[in-house]
């Protein structure tokens, strides 16, 4: 205040301006608040559905399998196998043996077996984990009343069996292996397919190509296509890459052939369709960090007597490269979590052996939360909440492991 | 005004055309036009820079100068929009014809830039890498040397010989800049060209990298661009004072030996610029 001046031009408004600022400094954290109030909500939903109790009915209840008065998870393997042997058709009781020798079993798996083949449980309620904890009472009484034969289990629907088994039409023993396999596969191609192009493309676009007409055209359609619905890209990779290169995409020409044929639905067709999808994006952004490339280290490189490209190679690319990975990482993460142009190019929604190549079947994580979110019964809405978990923690694995990398790659720049 | 200028113009390209093969210069400019797009930036130029001599070039902001350092190492071929016209002879060749290839050029005529731009990379690699590019075959302790003897050229060996492999960027100005120089020298060129190598620098540095062109100029070509008049004064041989004429297209105005052009200028134009009246 005292250091006020008395100018009759000038008003004294230094107040006003601070409290503009004021203002708009709260608007900025209203907007960071409500960014994580939405991302809590969402993680809060998602870690409800994918644990609670679980009410499970048996065909044949427990206590009738094992012998009069003997809690079944008592008695040891030797005695469970004979009850199973008894209880299943041999066939199927070969099946199970083939798939690992009685020998090698635990009281435990040799117990859940029985439970599970012999019992047949149906999951016929779930609750989530809030409704659990707070009404675990009466959630007993009604299941005790409402499933005599049945029984309350507190359950984990995300564990270590849902990330290793393979799918199931049973939400009970669904796992999503085979859709991890297939989301890692096909990121392969998208990542090996997209990454290349997509620099090489911006690498002409800003190093070598004239500012033309037919410049600004294409530069105009990337951007164009950077916005481009994702299901128009599935359509594309359909009539092409799953249609006019069935040969290819099948794996025909390479010899390639399998009972289970895919007719080009493959996890290279859905592969390069994303990589498709995720190309403008890569390119813009490419493009972004080649421009960020300050010209006096060009001409640096040209003043000593480089080529071009001993420029662009030495200098432009590793000094555009950590820029070039961030925009990379965003958008590989985005080709992670398509659906839609992997149902129009085909994926397959129940696949229960691993992609053996590129030239398998698939289905992906996204593709299965989305049938399994799609099904009227209560259970497979826990497994597509646990899903999404693995999902998540798949993305921010990648994400990490991309950016330590780039990190790395700059300290050692600088 | 005007013609003043084609005067002294007609003497200098007269006297060079006819009286030398270029032999005794270090680079020499005939007639030089540079064009960006349709705008004439530099007109009708020629100058003739003598063998390991410091010629500074001077002159008021959009005048061109440097426009026309850049033209001796080809360097405004970078610019898409640029146009060069004329001949700038090097050992008696054309650089501009047809069949020069302007990576060539810039291996002899080494640039030093306003702001300093080491590359991003270890101060061993900002020198090894030139040599390396440009096909130096000597096996590691050979490239050890050049990159010490570069060093100590440019007067920045004992400040960095214990921190080579330290990013160039670790360092300061002055020393960016000198290491700037002892990259230029590291591929042998005849000739350095210097476009306000001390502009970003405090006056220590400054000093440090006007010591060093004396060194520099026993070996070295030396053409400096600057604003600074006493920096032009105390360092250069020779000055060429360029200025603008009334389409804003640069001009040679005066050309000669320092002390003459700062002590008895002949052109009343390079008078009043030198004594601060005008630019």
């Amino acid at each position: 205040m005292s250091l006020q001046e008395n100018q009759p031009l000038y008003q004294s408004n230094l107040n006003t301006r601070h409290r503009r600022g004021k203002i708009w400094r709260t608007v900025f954290i209203i907007s960071t608040v409500l960014a994580i109030i939405s991302l809590v909500v969402l993680l809060v939903t998602i870690i409800d559905d994918s644990f609670g109790y679980a009410a499970i009915s048996y065909k044949i209840p427990l206590s009738e399998i094992a012998p009069a008065g003997v809690p079944l998870e008592s008695l040891t393997c030797a005695e469970l196998i004979p009850i199973l042997e008894e209880n299943v058709s041999p066939n199927r009781f070969r099946q199970i043996q083939s798939e690992k020798p009685f020998e090698e079993w635990s009281q435990q798996e040799c117990y859940e077996t029985v439970v599970y083949e012999v019992g047949q449980p149906k999951a016929e309620e779930t609750w989530s984990l809030f409704y659990s904890i707070r009404y675990a009472d009466e959630l007993k009484a009604y299941v005790a009343q409402k499933y005599p034969e049945g029984e309350l289990i507190f359950k984990q629907w995300l564990n270590i069996d849902f990330v290793t088994q393979p799918q199931s039409k049973d939400p009970l023993i669904a796992g999503i292996r085979t859709a991890i396999l297939g989301s890692l596969y096909i990121i392969a191609i998208v990542i090996i397919v997209a990454f290349p192009i997509g620099i090489a493309a911006a690498i002409y676009l800003e190093e070598y190509a004239s500012q033309s007409r037919v410049h600004r055209i294409i530069q105009t359609n990337i951007n164009n296509l950077a916005g481009v619905p994702s299901i128009i890209y599935g359509m594309l990779g359909l009539a092409f890459f799953v249609r006019v290169l069935e040969p290819l995409t099948s794996g025909y020409v390479f010899g390639y052939s399998s009972e289970a044929t895919a007719n080009g639905r493959t996890i290279l067709s859905a592969g390069l369709t994303l990589a498709l999808l995720i190309l403008p994006v890569v390119i813009i952004n490419s493009q972004e960090a080649i421009k960020a490339v300050p010209n006096s280290l060009r001409e640096a490189s040209y003043g000593m007597g480089a080529t071009k490209w001993q420029t662009i190679w030495n200098h432009v690319i590793p000094n555009a490269l950590p820029g070039i990975l961030t925009g990379t990482i965003l958008s590989v993460s985005r080709a992670f979590g398509e659906t839609a142009p992997l149902i129009v190019v085909g994926a397959s929604t129940f696949v229960t052996f691993n992609p053996d190549s590129i030239f398998s079947k698939f289905t992906t994580i996204p593709i299965q939360i989305y049938q399994w979110t799609a099904r009227p019964q209560d259970a497979y809405k826990n497994i597509a909440a646990a899903a999404i978990i693995v999902l998540l923690v798949i993305l921010i694995t990648l994400n990490a492991a991309a950016i330590l990398l780039r990190n790395r790659y700059s300290r050692r720049l600088s | 005004m005007s013609i003043n200028i084609q005067t002294s113009l007609n003497k200098s390209s007269s006297s060079s055309v006819t009286e030398h093969s270029n032999g005794n210069y270090a680079v020499e400019a005939r007639r030089l036009h540079v064009y960006y797009g349709s705008f004439l930036a530099v007109n009708d130029i020629s100058l003739q820079i003598e063998t390991q001599k410091i010629t500074a070039i001077i002159g008021p902001s959009g005048c061109g100068k440097s426009t026309v350092l850049r033209a001796f190492n080809r360097m405004n071929d970078l610019v898409p929009i640029a146009r060069t016209e004329g001949e700038v002879l090097f050992h008696g060749q054309n650089i501009y014809a047809q069949d020069i290839d302007p990576v060539e050029v810039r291996k002899r005529v080494g640039m030093v830039f306003q702001k300093p731009n080491p590359f991003p990379k270890s101060i061993y690699e900002n020198i090894a890498w030139g040599a390396r590019i440009n096909g130096f075959k000597g096996n590691k302790s050979e490239m050890e040397e050049l990159v010490v003897e570069s060093l100590k050229d440019a007067a920045l060996w004992d400040e960095v010989h214990d921190k080579l492999q330290q990013s160039g960027l670790s360092l300061s100005g002055g020393q960016q800049q000198r290491l700037c120089i002892a990259r230029a020298i590291a591929v042998k060129p005849d000739i350095i060209l210097m476009d306000e190598p001390c502009s970003a620098l405090d006056p220590i540095s400054t000093l440090k990298i006007e010591e060093l062109m004396r060194d520099l100029c026993k070996n070295y070509s030396i053409i400096i661009v600057t604003h600074n008049m006493q920096q032009a004064a105390r360092v250069s041989d020779f000055t060429a004072f360029l200025t603008l004429d009334e389409n804003r297209a640069g001009i040679l105005m005066e050309y000669g030996q320092t002390n003459q052009i700062f002590m008895n200028p002949r052109e009343k134009v390079t008078e009043d610029y030198i004594t601060g009246r005008f630019g």
